[in-house]
């Protein structure tokens, strides 16, 4: 995911607005085409997109702080999603989680120096059967190990070479 | 190569279990053959995924965790005749428990057609419901089919839909909204994301009847953003039956109306809550307010509004093609009809389940779900996620209606079924949920918010063996200001987990607060991990994973762990081959 060039904010608010849309019930889905395109919520960007659909500031961010979806910081190439939920939880995702936070020696949130991995944890992702279960981007691993998930975690290593 | 059709299960945890990988394999080696393949979604056995039907021209064959392997052994029988034995699913006597007490009104389709196709919809009675409705019966006597049906709210709480329904009717409005409450919150649940990979068309036909019945001219299926594959299919769904003139202007030249549009959640449990759905919709913050006005009286935009969950709405032309009868047939008390079930946790066939009203727990967890994994006893079912609670295996016997769940202390709830043996802590399981609904709740009510955080931390010093004698009475009086002072469900319910915990389980809580142990082995203050001299062999596989060097030992020679180094991760109890290392 880019980093976003502040020099292009302006233009980059006005295209968000003219492809989603610049009433109220429109907040939510700029948010998420935002982070979409970014990875990540650019503050500079939420600030211009407020501007230019006439919403105070504080109020399109509210939005965005209520919402878990969005995230305030760039993300890894490698977007890691634990899961929480109840079965997840019952066939010991706590272990799981620390072995990745250990592995990559990074906690809830926080991406490893080389933006590779950025770990976080979800509260379900509705594939309890096949807990614990981690998501890396988009491809979901299912009755996971220690073992298995340091393997996958390794695999995905490899390939950044 | 024989003529036949393979169709592999892609629903999401179907391909999380290698599906889609299996479906491109295959689709490789048959190209140009008489072998055609075809997708359909999830049937609800996910503990056999992979899963791939062969349908030939005598009969339909389901076949389980099938690998590459398997796959090249099929194709090799399409070539030279009889067809695998082995790997068939629900053939022997044992599976055929699975599948004998449930019955499939909702789910009849999911796991059966292709859920990317309106054709295939159509072919087994898609839209019938529909045009009925539209040639044959009056909004209001849809309404009445729908009250005579039963059927109430399977979001959770149970309310009447007809009456739902008759307060959105009766409202002179010009504009009205139907939303469909997709945003699947509760961890352990995963019915409404199944149906809306696997029957799309069913839901958008609910909704669109009760437009009809209702006089609402515009709808909104609210959907968590946690769903890709049940968005991508739901928002197809649409814009076939759009072309089709199932939906939009004029549908089927009968003059009605209606437009459908997707909203993603974004990530709120709290948007669960009717009113702060509306919010959300709306573009704001997904906080619940005050009711009255009840939705149907003011909701989107200030407008009349009406909302109901994903399986709610795909009973409506089920019950609506079939007649009332065909569905209250299923009754028990004031319940009726079918509910479906997330059954996972530690169970042996896990899955998406779908039983009569009346049917009892122990049915669900020993004949449809076979027992635990482990082979150690059932100690708990948890039903009903966050708000739920736990239910003892002493009370098994309470059959499935809302009535009688409610009164053990649980909620039906959407239908989380989690099983818990021995090896699960009561008092962690309660903790568990708590740390949840309090991260969860939105901050608009006092107790709620601050509530749910003060016996969050009781909790936490129990489990870290600091608990004290008064702590219990100090979470059961929380936990009724947090009920009593709460604006939605979300803090209403929210004690429920430790209240029933507490119920059910005390002597698990004074074990910890009394004994300074977790008698289920899970809470890391309260363990040691000790090596069975007996069992070990001294193969060093614990040693070498142990990620805080704790573990000392020679070759061939007896381990040990010490203590004061050990973090309890428990990594070496599941690296060891011979089951020599004890919790105690």
């Amino acid at each position: 995911m880019p980093l976003i060039d502040e020099s292009t904010i302006p233009a980059e608010a006005k295209s968000l607005v003219s492809e989603i849309g610049s009433t109220p019930d429109k907040s939510i889905p700029l948010l998420q085409e935002m982070q979409r395109r970014y990875g990540y919520i650019p503050e500079k960007l939420v600030e211009a997109v407020a501007k230019e659909i006439g919403m105070p500031l504080a109020e399109l961010y509210g939005v965005a702080t209520f919402y878990s979806q969005f995230r305030f910081t760039p993300v890894g190439k490698y977007l890691i999603r634990v899961c929480k939920g109840t079965a997840c939880h019952v066939a010991g995702t706590e272990m799981l989680y620390s072995v990745i936070s250990d592995e990559l020696n990074v906690d809830e949130g926080e991406t490893t120096e080389d933006m590779l991995f950025t770990l976080t944890s979800v509260a379900c992702l509705g594939c309890c059967s096949l807990a614990p279960v981690v998501m890396i981007n988009d491809t979901v691993y299912g009755k996971l190990t220690t073992a298995k998930i340091k393997k996958i975690l390794n695999g995905y290593r490899n390939e950044k070479g | 190569m024989k003529k036949a059709k393979l169709i592999v299960g892609l629903g999401s945890c179907g391909i999380a279990a290698g599906a889609q990988d299996i479906y491109d394999y295959i689709s490789s080696k048959v190209e140009g053959t008489s072998v055609e393949m075809g997708i359909t979604s999830c049937v609800g056995l996910c503990h056999a995924e992979p899963i791939v039907d062969v349908l030939t021209a005598e009969e339909r064959i389901t076949y389980g965790n099938v690998d590459r392997k398997f796959a090249d052994k099929l194709l090799e029988a399409l070539q030279e005749g009889e067809l695998p034995r082995e790997n068939r699913i629900l053939d022997s006597e044992e599976e055929k428990k699975y599948l004998e007490p449930q019955v499939k009104i909702v789910l009849k389709n999911c796991g059966v057609i292709d859920p990317e196709s309106i054709d295939e919809y159509i072919q087994t009675g898609g839209y019938e419901a529909l045009k009925k409705c539209l040639t044959t019966m009056k909004p209001e006597e849809i309404i009445e089919e729908i009250k005579k049906s039963g059927l109430r709210g399977r979001g959770g709480a149970g309310f009447p839909t007809a009456v739902k329904w008759s307060f959105l009717a009766a409202s002179p409005s010009k504009i009205k909204y139907l939303v469909c409450n997709a945003d699947e919150g509760d961890p352990g649940a995963f019915m409404d994301r199944a149906i809306m990979e696997g029957d799309p068309h069913a839901v958008i036909e609910g909704m669109v009847i009760g437009s009809y019945a209702t006089g609402a001219d515009h709808g909104y299926i609210y959907c968590r953003a946690e769903y890709p594959l049940a968005l991508k299919r739901i928002k197809k769904a649409i814009s076939e039956a759009e072309e089709r003139n199932f939906l939009g202007e004029n549908i089927l030249q009968s003059g009605l109306s209606f437009h459908l549009d997707v909203k993603e959640g974004a990530g709120a449990f709290v948007c669960g809550e009717e009113t702060a759905l509306i919010a959300s919709i709306e573009g704001k913050r997904g906080m619940p307010r005050l009711r009255p006005p009840f939705p149907a009286q003011s909701g989107i935009g200030g407008y009349p509004t009406n909302i109901n969950n994903v399986e709610t709405w795909v009973n409506v032309p089920r019950i609506i093609l079939n007649g009332a009868s065909s569905f209250n047939k299923y009754s028990y008390g004031k319940s009726f009809g079918t509910k479906i079930f997330a059954l996972a946790g530690k169970i042996k066939r896990g899955g998406l389940i779908e039983v009569p009203m009346g049917l009892s727990i122990r049915n669900i967890v020993e004949e449809i779900g076979g027992g635990t994994t482990t082979g150690l006893p059932v100690k708990a079912v948890q039903i009903g996620g966050p708000a739920g609670g736990c239910i003892p295996d002493s009370l098994f016997d309470t059959p499935i209606d809302y009535d009688s769940i409610n009164a053990t202390g649980a909620i039906m709830g959407s239908g989380g079924l989690v099983v818990m043996d021995e090896k699960t802590c009561m008092v962690d399981v309660a903790k568990y949920f708590l740390s949840f609904t309090q991260k969860e709740s939105c901050g608009k009510c006092t107790f709620c918010r601050i509530g749910t955080k003060r016996m969050l931390e009781i909790l936490e010093k129990i489990t870290e063996g600091k608990g004290e004698e008064e702590d219990m009475g100090k979470l059961e009086n929380l936990a009724h200001h947090v009920n009593k002072t709460s604006l939605c469900g979300l803090g209403q319910l929210a004690p429920n987990p430790v209240l029933t915990t507490l119920k059910y389980f005390r002597k698990e809580y004074e074990a910890h607060i009394f004994e300074k142990r977790c008698p289920a082995g899970v809470c890391k203050a309260l363990i040691t991990m000790v090596v069975i001299d007996d069992k070990c062999t001294g193969c060093m596989l614990c040693k070498k994973a142990c990620p805080v060097n704790a573990i000392s030992g020679e070759r061939k020679q007896v381990h040990s762990i010490d203590p004061d180094i050990c973090t309890r991760c428990g990594i070496c109890v599941e690296t060891c081959k011979y089951d020599a290392i004890e919790v105690l």
